[in-house]
């Protein structure tokens, strides 16, 4: 028996929500007096893989196949199930993002494990095994029962605080099935930044709507990012008009995001748009009409011209850093 | 070239989260019902594809599962452009009876391309497309922001952690889309609207299937406490508010 938790690295290294994972899972592996084991797909060296340790995890399997470089979700997802059945997990941990939302589906069905979707907090029993997650977009929890013998829970992002647990974990290198006719996919162009702070993944955010004006209007927006290292993001409207790229657009059909601080100017804060934020531990909201419902959900408020504003606190950031 | 697109039948994103039974059902007292939002604008793609006649797209099917009252959302379904739609006559219980639910029928009716959207605007889940694409044993590619065809071929683009990549697929596949596939949701014209009552609207028997979770209760988020006003002239205390009390820079 044991949890196993799936990781996700960028260019080799580990992302911060592997961690996140891996703390999850050992947590709950305590909950079943079981082991945690991690998974990590991909070029990754030792010493990377010895930070899960850190985390949590007591065992390391790493599968490194050149097959593998680009995600194909159905082989993926052979391959997660090839370990969870090696290593006899009872519960798999995946992240809710782009790609625990392409794989933990279809690892549901193979598994014929029931899935809790977007997670936020430690099961609160095993027995009955009921876990505690976002419905109507942020709005209401659910308590969820998952019946299956194995279940499959996509832990929300930002919603657990990750603590080191040093444990020696040791490195066991996999080698899956890998049949030519599961890959079906292909990948062409691949357009992609390094170096740049992923949204999905920022701590802080700042995110413009449409009362900053026009899509000339941004430099703050990107000064204020810079000099706090965080994400750029934005409101519909503007995604809508163009001025900035659909990448950003945080809210009910865009990105789901959870920072730690998001900073929200000229963003009157639809309901849409909440549902996209309304996870972040501080949200400050930068806004001319103190009537806009985003001063509801804010925990500090200021009622004036982002274009005004921002700069300035530009300024008070700079001189504390 | 034929396509089916899933659909959910959600409430308005703007209803309140309001419970009743114990807090174990949704009050839809005066709810709204809409077609989930990344739905509708897969349909839009679906239909936007099909205008082009080089695409040779001979039909578009929606797909719900769901009891009578989710028809007025089929219908406006068909209104905006789908050719027919099927529902599967059983409650949603949970996402992997769904797909279980569609994937059946797909297994009998065979489509090229299958669209459902990232995520219903409900449960939150993000799992029905996966599901049935694993279900039928077929590729899906998931944070889909475009869909083209080219000569037959499927073209893809999906976001990846900073940035996009294109991809190709054997065909059947399946698209999980988001925000990107199309600009806005197509609106039902009076035409559609009137031609939408002749269409197909087929209701099909749901099979046998395992539900693997069960909905508890629901519970609302706790109330937070007021917004913290700041002085426009003093950013500097803002500074200070995020460093030592929030201690979030």
């Amino acid at each position: 028996m044991s949890v196993l938790v799936f990781t996700e690295n960028w260019d080799g290294k580990f992302k911060k929500v592997s961690f996140e994972l891996v703390s999850y899972a050992s947590k709950i592996a305590e909950m079943l007096n079981t082991q945690t084991v991690a998974l990590s797909i991909g070029n990754v060296q030792d010493d990377e893989l010895n930070k899960l340790g850190n985390y949590g995890a007591d065992k390391i399997v790493s599968v490194k196949n050149d097959k593998l470089n680009i995600l194909d979700n159905q082989v993926y997802t052979s391959v997660i199930a090839q370990v969870a059945e090696k290593e006899g997990s009872k519960v798999v941990i995946i992240a809710q993002n782009n790609m625990g939302k392409a794989l933990a589906p279809r690892l549901s069905v193979k598994l014929k494990a029931g899935l809790g979707a977007g997670v936020s907090k430690l099961p609160s029993s095993v027995e009955p095994f009921t876990v505690f997650k976002k419905v109507y977009s942020g709005k209401a929890y659910s308590n969820l029962v998952i019946k299956s013998d194995i279940k499959i829970l996509t832990l929300a992002q930002n919603s657990f605080e990750f603590e080191e647990n040093n444990k020696s974990a040791s490195i066991e290198s996999f080698e899956p099935t890998l049949n030519d006719d599961l890959f079906k996919t292909k990948v062409g162009n691949v357009e992609k930044q390094t170096g740049k702070i992923l949204l999905t993944d920022a701590e802080i955010v700042i995110s413009g709507g449409r009362g900053m004006k026009a899509s000339d209007q941004w430099g703050p927006i990107e000064e204020l990012a810079e000099v706090l290292g965080a994400a750029t993001a934005c409101s519909r409207p503007v995604s809508d008009e163009g001025w900035r790229p659909h990448e950003e657009h945080t809210g009910q059909t865009g990105k789901i995001i959870a920072p730690n601080l998001y900073i929200a100017a000229g963003i009157s804060g639809a309901i849409q748009h909440l549902a996209g934020i309304s996870s972040s531990k501080c949200i400050v909201a930068i806004n001319t009409d103190k009537d806009a419902p985003i001063f509801e959900a804010a925990n500090y408020g200021i009622i004036g011209d982002a274009s005004k504003v921002l700069p300035e606190l530009i300024q008070a950031v700079k001189e504390i850093k | 070239m034929k396509i089916l697109v899933c659909l959910s039948n959600v409430p308005d994103t703007t209803t309140k989260a309001k419970f009743v039974n114990d807090n174990t059902a949704l009050d839809t007292t005066g709810v709204q019902w809409i077609i989930n939002p990344w739905d509708e604008l897969a349909l839009t793609r679906a239909i936007e594809l099909k205008s082009d006649a080089a695409n040779s797209i001979e039909n578009i099917t929606v797909i719900t599962v769901g009891g009578k009252d989710s028809e007025p959302t089929m219908r406006k379904a068909l209104a905006i452009g789908a050719d027919d739609a099927v529902r599967i006559d059983a409650e949603p219980k949970d996402a992997y009876y769904v797909a279980a639910q569609i994937a059946e029928y797909v297994k009998s009716n065979p489509f090229d391309l299958i669209f459902s959207g990232i995520e219903s605007a409900d449960y939150n889940g993000s799992a029905v497309g996966g599901m049935v694409s694993e279900f039928l044993n077929i590729p899906s590619v998931s944070a889909v922001s475009s869909v083209n065809i080219d000569g037959g071929q499927v073209k893809i683009t999906r976001d990846i952690d900073g940035g996009h990549e294109e991809v190709s697929s054997e065909l059947p596949v399946l698209a999980i889309v988001q925000k990107g596939i199309a600009k806005e949701p197509m609106i039902a014209a009076m035409r559609g609207i009137m031609m939408a009552r002749k269409k197909p609207l087929n209701v099909v028997a749901p099979m046998e299937v395992e539900v693997l979770t069960d909905v508890v209760n629901f519970e609302l988020p706790q109330p937070k406490p007021p917004c913290k006003m700041i002085d426009p002239e003093n950013v500097k205390e803002l500074v200070n508010l995020l460093q030592n009390e929030a201690k979030v820079i």
